[in-house]
């Protein structure tokens, strides 16, 4: 029993280490999970890696695309380098579960925010500031001759199983009473290559993506968009719900790409613009934006001069936006309802304040 | 004087930690309570993570309404019904492609394996050079391959292969058969799109055609090692009351054969229905891909993996138990 006695103290020594496992709580000022980047010195965001315009892996193996620089600009103000980022190429179905297990920080992946997406009782998602306002569309060959959604009547249509997509052609087919079979596939991949395959007659998805595709197609010209737009899709940053603090840092990494651009402050033109606001004490709203007075780098947990360090590496919305899916790029699509607030558009920044 | 052997103490009970009637129910007693500690500590954790996650078990979603269609089903099926029909009806559709999959993946292997033993030589090196190349190339693969370079590649429309009462395309096969009112109807073109009462999608047909190739070939190796079992002298003896190559095989060699051969087909057979999860590789829609949709949905990842591990599970069980049943039946009686 002496032998027992003895061991007492190491039985509780251990004790106490297993009730230490029970994993902690966000209560803390520090975001867990900013914490856990700065240590890991890179970011990991999880992007689709196969859409053009949006997360695109190019020949000599970089990344470029809308998502991939909201990855770059919240690896530039946590990190202070857009480079330090490590990519994960998801597919719909495994992006939710890569989120919630921690495999990556950040899903900046065309991903549609939704009340079930968000709530804790569903995905269990954070959303950060829409980077993109799309809408589902359908996209047939032009040989076919179909240009509504009621001459799709009996035909096979080609979408992408887990996401809203597939829920919206339902609930759209099912409300003008028009019989389909949908066919679903896992990846992108292969719902345009069965699409291509001729096996369905059109596919579906958002708007933005199948322009995005159609630019990879042998012959673009074949494919047309019909006019209808079934649904509305905010494609939205995403982070797990449970850090707060760490979903306010990306929300404002993305929101100074919004503010920068109504500041007309461009990747050219932001080390000028601190010379500027350093030199010029009245200068209140832009020397806070930048962070030469006030704290608000400090607040979120980041460096002062995280503003300039994301414009400088990625550009404001605007740039990026014109060379990824904009004008600059292949896809040339419209700004649309994708304009500043102050041109009529929903890019609108809260103040930096 | 002998000496007196050295007298012995009288034995004195072994103290209780050296006893042989104590001691080994003492190290199961102790392994048992590390094993159910352990068990208890993992289970409590994962309770405490998933409370923490705000994902602790729970099956009400089982009875929302699920919001997305299939493409084809056996069971009816639309986007007003709840989850659980959903799932049912994907159940349904895995069932099927396992119960085909399994006739015809036995045909197809015993028939390979049969002909390993044929006195034509080319239909040998036939057998041999199927079972080698598709046993040594991914299932996965394989798939993608049938629905993609092969079916999709079917002409479609009026284009499409057309025999007496069948017709091939690329939307897949269509039979002529019953329809309503007992008339007899034969595949049609209507408004670009073939329509037969009895109708075979694509999807369907690459998952069969590819899990029938695939367990063919190990079902032909089974096939052919339970005929190698059968002492040599068998066939000898049948041969010499003059029975033909195929009587032979069929009355004197495969029921002997069967004895080695069903306890390795329980083992394909149980393959099968698991590789029949690759479906959704192809777009069709089996219990996996409807589950992987419902996940996405929902956001019940815990639970709606548990169903899957016990669909596939039962399943499997199921499949082991007939077989065993069936190994019983063909087993030597000894009395």
């Amino acid at each position: 029993m002496r032998h027992l006695a003895r061991l007492l103290p190491l039985t509780l020594l251990l004790g106490s280490v297993l009730v230490g496992c029970a994993p902690e709580g966000g209560s803390g000022v520090q975001s867990a999970k900013l914490s856990a980047v700065q240590a890991r010195g890179k970011l990991i965001c999880g992007v689709d890696g196969k859409l053009p315009g949006f997360s695109f892996v190019g020949p000599d193996g970089t990344y470029s695309g809308l998502d991939v620089d909201v990855c770059k600009a919240v690896a530039a103000a946590v990190l202070g380098d857009p480079n330090k980022v490590e990519y994960r190429d998801l597919n719909s179905s495994e992006r939710f579960a890569a989120l919630a297990s921690g495999e990556i920080d950040l899903l900046s992946r065309n991903t549609t925010m939704t009340l079930s997406r968000d709530a804790a009782g569903g995905n269990g998602l954070s959303f950060g500031p829409t980077t993109f306002f799309d809408g589902q569309g359908v996209m047939t060959t032009k040989a076919s001759g179909i240009t509504t959604l009621k001459a799709l009547a009996g035909k096979p249509i080609c979408v992408e199983s887990g996401t809203t997509t597939e829920l919206n052609l339902a609930d759209r087919m099912r409300e003008l009473n028009v019989a389909y079979t949908p066919l679903k596939f896992q990846t992108g991949d292969q719902t345009y290559a069965a699409y291509l395959g001729g096996r369905c007659v059109a596919v579906t998805s958002d708007r933005s993506q199948l322009a995005a595709k159609r630019t990879s197609f042998p012959k673009p010209d074949d494919h047309v968009l019909l006019p209808d737009v079934m649904s509305k899709e905010p494609l939205t940053p995403a982070t797990v719900n449970s850090d707060p603090l760490w979903s306010d840092v990306v929300r404002w990494s993305v929101n100074t790409l919004f503010q920068a651009e109504e500041l007309g402050i461009t990747q050219a033109n932001v080390a000028a613009k601190v010379a500027e606001a350093k030199a010029n004490p009245k200068l209140a709203d832009l020397r806070r934006f930048l962070g030469v007075e006030g704290d608000f780098g400090k607040q979120l947990g980041l460096p002062a001069d995280f503003v300039p360090k994301v414009v400088g590496a990625v550009g404001n919305y605007g740039e990026i936006f014109d060379r990824s899916v904009g004008p600059k790029s292949p896809l040339k699509l419209d700004r649309g309802v994708n304009r500043q607030w102050k041109e009529g558009g929903l890019i609108y920044s809260p103040p930096f304040r | 004087m002998p000496s007196t052997p050295p007298s012995i103490a009288p034995a004195a009970a072994p103290p209780w930690w050296r006893d042989r009637r104590v001691v080994p129910w003492l190290v199961q007693a102790a392994v048992g309570l590390v094993v159910l500690v352990a068990v208890a500590f993992l289970l409590g954790n994962l309770v405490r993570n998933l409370t923490a996650a705000g994902l602790l078990l729970t099956w009400r979603w089982l009875g929302q309404p699920a919001g997305f269609d299939l493409a084809e089903t056996i069971l009816p099926f639309d986007a007003g019904m709840p989850y659980w029909r959903g799932l049912l009806a994907g159940l349904a559709n895995t069932l099927r492609a396992v119960l085909c999959g399994l006739v015809g993946a036995t045909a197809l292997g015993t028939l390979a394996g049969m002909a390993a033993f044929s006195s034509n030589g080319l239909l040998r090196g036939l057998a041999r050079v199927y079972v080698e190349v598709v046993r040594n190339i991914p299932l996965l693969l394989q798939l993608v391959f049938w629905y993609f370079v092969v079916f999709l590649t079917l002409p479609n429309g009026a284009a499409a292969f057309q025999l007496p009462g069948v017709v091939l395309a690329k939307s897949g096969l269509y039979v002529a058969g019953l329809a309503e009112g007992l008339r007899w109807q034969l595949p049609s073109l209507v408004n670009g799109v073939w329509q037969s009462p009895i109708r075979l999608s694509v999807e369907f047909a690459a998952l069969l055609t590819g899990l029938i190739i695939y367990s063919g070939a190990f079902i032909a190796e089974v096939v052919r090692g339970g005929i190698s079992a059968v002492p040599k002298g068998q066939w000898e003896a049948a041969s010499s009351l003059g029975l033909s190559w195929f009587t032979t095989l069929r009355q004197v060699v495969l029921p002997q054969a069967l004895r080695v051969i069903v306890p390795g087909l329980n083992t394909q057979y149980i393959s099968l229905a698991k590789n029949s999860s690759l479906a959704v590789a192809v777009g069709y829609s089996d219990l996996y891909s409807v589950a992987e949709t419902t996940l996405n949905q929902t956001g019940r990842a815990v639970e709606v993996y548990l169903i899957l591990l016990g669909a596939y599970l039962g399943l499997d069980l199921l499949i082991s138990a007939l077989m065993n049943a069936l190994n019983r039946l063909v087993q030597i009686k000894e009395r």
